[in-house]
C-alpha cells in the first residue's frame, strides 16, 4: 500500500453564496496520476488552486504528508514550495530567460548558492527537452515550449507533488503533443500528479484513477477503463464519450 | 547689456531649475512608488486612503499646491524657498507617479505574483523578484511623461522667488525691456531639457525592453 501525500477532507469553497464545490475527498498517492475531468464551471481548477492554498478553502482540511496545511498558523509558502504548479496560460516571468525562470525559485526559496542552481536549472530544462533554449525569453518561444518551462520551472523545486491545470487548453493542436509527452513522462518516472484536463487520451492512457466532477462535487471516480467502459452514472458516460469526440480529433493530429 | 550676458544670465538659472526637478522628480518617485505598492497590496483601507491622496493632490493647480505647501514648510522647520519649493513639486509629482505605477502593478500583478507565490515566494519576494522588474518596464513611458512635466513645473518655483531659468527672464526683461527675447530664450532652455530627458528614458526603454519574436 503507497502512502497518501494529499489527503482531501471535506473540502469546501465558496464565493458569498455560491458553492464552488463542497465536501471534497480526495486521496492522492504517492505516484498517482490523478486526472480531474468535468464541464467548465464545476470547480476543478478552484480545487486545484485550493490544494497549494493559492486559494483559502472555507471548509474541510488538507494534509501534505503528515502534516495538515490548513491548520492555523501554516506556513503556506513553505507548503507551496512542496506543491509545483502548472498553469493553463504559463504563466512564466516575462522578463526573465527560460533559465532564470526554472532558477530564480531555486535561488530565492531553496537559497541555493548561484551556480548549483544553475546546473540544477539546465537539468531541469533538458528534461522537457529545451537545454537549447535556456537563453530565451517567454516572448521568444512557442507556446508548447513555454508550457514546457512552466514544467521544468514547478519541477526544479522537487515537489512531493505536481498540480497541472489545464495544461494544454491554452495550446495550438499541434503543440498539445511535446507538453503531454513530458507529462506521459513524469508519471512513469513516478511522479504524484494531480492534473485537471480535457485531454481524454491521456487520461486513458496515463491515469491510474479518473475523478468526473460536475456542479462542485465527485460524481464518479475510478480506473479509467472502470470510468469508460463501466461507469455507475449515465451522466458520466454520457460526458466521457463527448469529450472524447470533441478531442479526440485534436490528440489524433497532436 | 550685450547678447551673450543676456543669454547667460538668464541659462545661469539653469543650475536652478535642474536642482529642483533632480529633487522632485526622484522624491515623487520615492514617494510614488510606495505609495502605489501600500495601494495595491496594502488593503481595502491603504487604498482608500491612497485614493483620497491622490485625488486631493491632482485635483488642485499645482501653483495652488505649491503655495500652500510651501507656506506650511517655511513656516514649520524654516526651510529655504528652494528646498521647500523644490520637496512640494516632489509631493505634488508623487500623487501622478503613484497613479502611473498603480496602473502598472495592476497590469503585471495577479497571475504573475500567483505564479510566484506557487513556486513557494513570499509576498514580498514576488514583489521584488517579479512584479516590480516588470511594472517598472511598463511605466517608463508615462513616467517619461511626468518626467517632462516635473521639468517644467520646476519654473513655478519663481513664484517664491528660487532664481531659476523663469524668474530670471522676468528680471531681465523687467530691466532691458527685451521681454521676447528673455522668454525665448527660457522657452529653448527649457525645451532642450524636456527634449533631452525623453531622449535618455527613450533609449532606457529600448534597453530594458524584453526580447520577443514578433
Amino acid at each position: 500500500m503507497s502512502k497518501p501525500i494529499l489527503t482531501v477532507k471535506q473540502l469546501t469553497k465558496r464565493y458569498g453564496s455560491n458553492t464552488v464545490f463542497e465536501n471534497i475527498d480526495l486521496t492522492v498517492n504517492e505516484g498517482d496520476t490523478i486526472v480531474i475531468i468535468g464541464p467548465s464551471g464545476t470547480g476543478k481548477s478552484t480545487l486545484l488552486r485550493c490544494l497549494n492554498l493559492l486559494t483559502k478553502p472555507d471548509g474541510g482540511q488538507i494534509w501534505l504528508d503528515d502534516q495538515e496545511i490548513t491548520a492555523k498558523g501554516t506556513d503556506e509558502d513553505h507548503v507551496r514550495q512542496h506543491i509545483g504548479m502548472v498553469f493553463q496560460n504559463f504563466l512564466l516571468f516575462n522578463h526573465l530567460t527560460a533559465l532564470e525562470n526554472v532558477k530564480l525559485g531555486l535561488v530565492r526559496v531553496k537559497h541555493m548558492p548561484e551556480k548549483e542552481a544553475e546546473t540544477k536549472a539546465l537539468e531541469e530544462l533538458a528534461r522537457v527537452g529545451l537545454a537549447d533554449r535556456a537563453g530565451h525569453y517567454p516572448g521568444q518561444l512557442s507556446g508548447g515550449q513555454q508550457q514546457r518551462v512552466g514544467i521544468a520551472r514547478a519541477l526544479a523545486m522537487d515537489p512531493r507533488v505536481m498540480l497541472f491545470d489545464e495544461p494544454t487548453s491554452a495550446l495550438d493542436p499541434e503543440l498539445i503533443g511535446e507538453v503531454l509527452e513530458v507529462m506521459r513522462k513524469l508519471a512513469l518516472e513516478g511522479m504524484t500528479m494531480v492534473v485537471v484536463t480535457h485531454e481524454m487520451g491521456f487520461a486513458r492512457e496515463v491515469a491510474d484513477r479518473i475523478i468526473f466532477m460536475e456542479k462542485g462535487s465527485i460524481v464518479e471516480e475510478g480506473s479509467p477503463d472502470a470510468l469508460f467502459y463501466h461507469p455507475k452514472f449515465e451522466r458520466t458516460r454520457e460526458f466521457l464519450w463527448k469529450i472524447t469526440e470533441l478531442y479526440g480529433k485534436k490528440e489524433a493530429q497532436a | 547689456m550685450d547678447f551673450s550676458r543676456f543669454i547667460q544670465y538668464i541659462a545661469s538659472g539653469t543650475a536652478y531649475t535642474l536642482g529642483v526637478t533632480l529633487i522632485a522628480l526622484p522624491s515623487g518617485l520615492l514617494i510614488g512608488l510606495v505609495l502605489a505598492f501600500v495601494a495595491v497590496y496594502g488593503g481595502k483601507l491603504a487604498g482608500k486612503i491612497m485614493d483620497v491622496y491622490s485625488t486631493v493632490l491632482r485635483g488642485i493647480p499645482p501653483i495652488v499646491l505649491l503655495f500652500i505647501l510651501y507656506f506650511m514648510m517655511s513656516g514649520a522647520i524654516n526651510l529655504s524657498p528652494f528646498w521647500a519649493g523644490s520637496i512640494s513639486l516632489g509631493i505634488i509629482s508623487s500623487a501622478y507617479q503613484l497613479e502611473i505605477f498603480r496602473g502598472a502593478i495592476l497590469s503585471v500583478s495577479g497571475e504573475q505574483m500567483m505564479a510566484a507565490r506557487a513556486v513557494g515566494m513570499s509576498k514580498i519576494q514576488a514583489i521584488r523578484y517579479v512584479v516590480l522588474p516588470q511594472m517598472i518596464r511598463l511605466a517608463i513611458p508615462s513616467w517619461s511623461n511626468e518626467a517632462a512635466i516635473v521639468i517644467k513645473d520646476s519654473s513655478l518655483v519663481y513664484a517664491i522667488g528660487v532664481p531659476e531659468i523663469l524668474r530670471r527672464a522676468q528680471l531681465i526683461s523687467a530691466s532691458t525691456q527685451e521681454p521676447f527675447l528673455a522668454y525665448i530664450t527660457a522657452a529653448l532652455i527649457y525645451f532642450a531639457l524636456v527634449f533631452i530627458t525623453n531622449r535618455v528614458l527613450g533609449r532606457v526603454e529600448r534597453k530594458l525592453t524584453i526580447p520577443a519574436n514578433p
